[in-house]
């Protein structure tokens, strides 16, 4: 199987990754740091996967994801799985007070995928078969008071996902959007942990298997679904007061 | 974060600062104050009070592999890589890992720091003696290759050293290749424990050997135990010879109330186990997860001894006054009153060259009591048994014992202390169990 991975040295990326390599997938790995994609290589070699290569690129650079893509794939020889991975955590206060500030994560979290994903639909398309894989976070499901930059560009994706699952349904290609909850990653090392908080591993583990199974929407781990759906339901002149 | 080790007995208040490669830890080391005083963190698998300190430095996210020689038999890997994941990686090369503890899960790192040793020790050695080459970074940020013949004093202080002189980054550890992944096993039943050591010292050559000893056992079947010899398995060209054998393990979700384990419990446990093995077929054929790590199946399982926790207490005599030194010890601690659990008796080999590895020739018991008031004293006078025999204790699992208990017992602590002073002055390094040795202040 040919694994096409994007923002791959995040710790659920890597996760998923080293899942692939033990299935003795071939991959290609995308991300901003050559050093950790370098490392990252290695380490997957070694865990068995049946070949490794990777490029380096600033993904808010949408200009050059078109070209990037079509090197990646080609030197993947085809492409099986498109697991889109990379995002960055806000600090909300910051972001509120500066538009310029909300529009970089806004772009990295929301932009960015919309354009890959308008690159990699054709490609898939084409072959008539694959899946494309999206992870998002339950942070897009509503918008709550500490994180809604975030969750906007969250959202923003998970929309669009629903949309393109539709049109790509006829074209034999199938669209995930996997939403984790709270994952103990170094992107959250500044958060005291709890008991809801899982492992980069326990996600990875739910990531492939959703993929495999042709899951729709998937929750990470899964008792988000029930969490969220509580959070949903709640009344929005409640909801405004609620400070979580 | 409440930290404490495996036996959860001291718990402490630290920092847990969890680097999300080794750039991030030196850089972290190379910006703290000079008070402040850390320790590293593997996987949490020492059972008392040796990785923790104020701020732990956790190697979770250092768990990469970098290379991996298939002719030349070396593994080079991040320091948080544990000791299962190599297996998984090797064994279908057929490649297995020289030494073994107890458990799989145990990190690298910590696996050098503690300088770890396996059912194999009169053979191979331990840990460390099968590691080529270490990264450290210093208490100054500074990152050093050490080996037998780069720095080679850091590198004998290093390794076994607790983590005092620094933070394991990286490793280079030569594999050893076996024909399968299963593992012969004959057992031999002992009614006592002169009959125990007579099996033993018949089966030197074994290469894995370790028995299991009823501690609740008392008048002429004192000591009595069944020993298990294993040898690895001839291949028999099927696919299944070089299966990494992952087996799901039961957790137990919380800690179970302390008074269900009592001497009646323990007792009856004991008492069945052994009728059960002595009544069993002397050989069988395993595979190497149910060899080595048996407890692994069962996670937390350091939960069955309440919430108050429990304490490890292993330690060596030489072979020259062992059978007299043990039968000393078990024979006090049921006057006592108390009991293990778990008991292991094993033979060593000859020492290593680190300054503070435990493993020396002779005879190691390990026990394992509940945490109460009452056991300290106890384990304050079998300190004393130990001593008189030239004995010492493991400090991996050590949680109390004294200033002067440890530097009678390890001779080459002056040496150690004189390299720790050299790379890293202030204490910058330090657990509150070197606290509590006078290793550091």
């Amino acid at each position: 199987m040919k694994v096409l991975i994007i923002g791959a040295t995040s710790a659920i990326a890597k996760a998923a990754a080293r899942i692939y390599a033990q299935q003795n997938c071939s991959l290609h790995l995308i991300a901003r740091n050559g050093e950790q994609l370098e490392a990252l290589s290695s380490d997957l070699l070694v865990r068995g996967a049946q070949a490794v290569s990777s490029s380096v690129l600033d993904l808010n650079k949408f200009a050059e994801h078109g070209k990037l893509l079509g090197a990646a794939i080609e030197e993947l020889g085809g492409v099986d799985i498109a697991l889109i991975c990379h995002g960055s955590l806000p600090d909300q206060e910051k972001v509120e007070i500066s538009f310029k500030q909300a529009q970089k994560e806004i772009n990295t979290n929301g932009l960015s995928v919309i354009s890959l994903l308008t690159e990699l639909a054709p490609t898939f398309i084409e072959q008539h078969s694959g899946t494309l894989a999206v992870i998002t976070s339950v942070a897009g499901d509503r918008g709550r008071q500490p994180n809604f930059v975030y969750g906007a560009a969250k959202s923003l994706v998970s929309t669009y996902l629903q949309g393109l699952r539709g049109k790509l349904l006829a074209h034999n290609v199938h669209v995930v959007d996997i939403r984790p909850g709270l994952v103990d990653s170094p992107m959250t090392a500044q958060f005291p942990k709890g008991p809801l908080w899982a492992s980069p591993e326990q996600v990875a583990q739910k990531i492939v298997k959703s993929i495999q199974r042709g899951s729709h929407t998937v929750y990470a781990p899964g008792y988000w679904r029930a969490i969220m759906f509580v959070v949903r339901i709640i009344p929005d002149f409640i909801f405004k007061r609620l400070k979580f | 974060m409440e930290a404490m080790g495996w036996g959860r007995y001291p718990k402490a208040k630290a920092d847990l600062i969890e680097p999300a490669d080794a750039q991030s830890l030196q850089k972290f080391v190379a910006s703290q104050k000079k008070s402040a005083s850390c320790i590293s963190r593997g996987a949490g698998r020492s059972y008392g009070d040796s990785a923790l300190a104020g701020q732990l430095i956790g190697s979770r996210f250092l768990d990469s592999f970098l290379a991996l020689d298939e002719q030349q038999h070396t593994l080079r890997c991040g320091a948080g890589v544990k000791l299962g994941d190599i297996l998984k990686v090797c064994l279908p090369r057929g490649l297995f890992l020289p030494v073994l503890p107890g458990t799989k899960e145990v990190s690298v790192g910590g696996a050098i720091a503690a300088d770890v040793h396996g059912k194999n020790h009169h053979r191979d050695g331990s840990f460390c003696q099968h590691v080529t080459q270490i990264s450290l970074v210093l208490a100054s940020g500074e990152v050093v290759s050490c080996s037998a013949t780069q720095n080679p004093e850091l590198f004998r202080a290093s390794c076994g050293g607790m983590g005092l002189t620094g933070a394991i980054v990286e490793a280079t550890l030569k594999l050893a290749p076996v024909p399968s992944s299963y593992i012969d096993q004959r057992s031999l039943v002992a009614n006592n424990l002169q009959e125990c050591f007579a099996h033993i010292e018949d089966n030197a050559d074994s290469k894995y050997s370790v028995a299991w000893l009823d501690c609740l056992a008392t008048g002429d079947s004192l000591g009595r135990s069944v020993l298990y010899l294993g040898e690895h398995s001839v291949a028999k060209n099927r696919k299944s010879d070089r299966k990494y054998h992952a087996r799901s393990s039961i957790g137990v979700p919380f800690s179970t109330p302390s008074f269900l384990l009592n001497k009646s419990s323990m007792s009856l446990f004991n008492m069945t186990y052994y009728s059960l093995q002595k009544n069993k077929s002397r050989t069988s054929r395993l595979d190497y997860d149910n060899y080595f790590f048996p407890l692994d199946r069962l996670s937390n399982w350091n939960r069955l001894y309440g919430s108050k926790g429990f304490l490890q207490y292993q330690f060596v005599l030489p072979c020259e006054g062992a059978l007299e030194g043990i039968t000393t010890v078990l024979e006090k601690i049921s006057k006592q009153g108390k009991g293990s659990f778990l008991t292991v008796l094993k033979k060593f080999g000859e020492a290593n060259e680190n300054l503070l590895s435990f493993p020396k020739s002779g005879y190691t018991l390990t026990l394992d009591f509940k945490n109460e008031a009452s056991l300290f004293p106890l384990l304050d006078e079998l300190d004393q048994i130990v001593l008189d025999h030239d004995g010492r204790l493991y400090l991996a699992k050590d949680a109390r014992m004294s200033e002067a208990v440890f530097k009678a017992s390890y001779p080459n602590w002056e040496a150690f202390m004189a390299i720790k002073a050299k790379v890293d002055p202030h204490n910058r390094f330090a657990s509150l169990q070197s606290n509590r040795l006078g290793l550091t202040t």
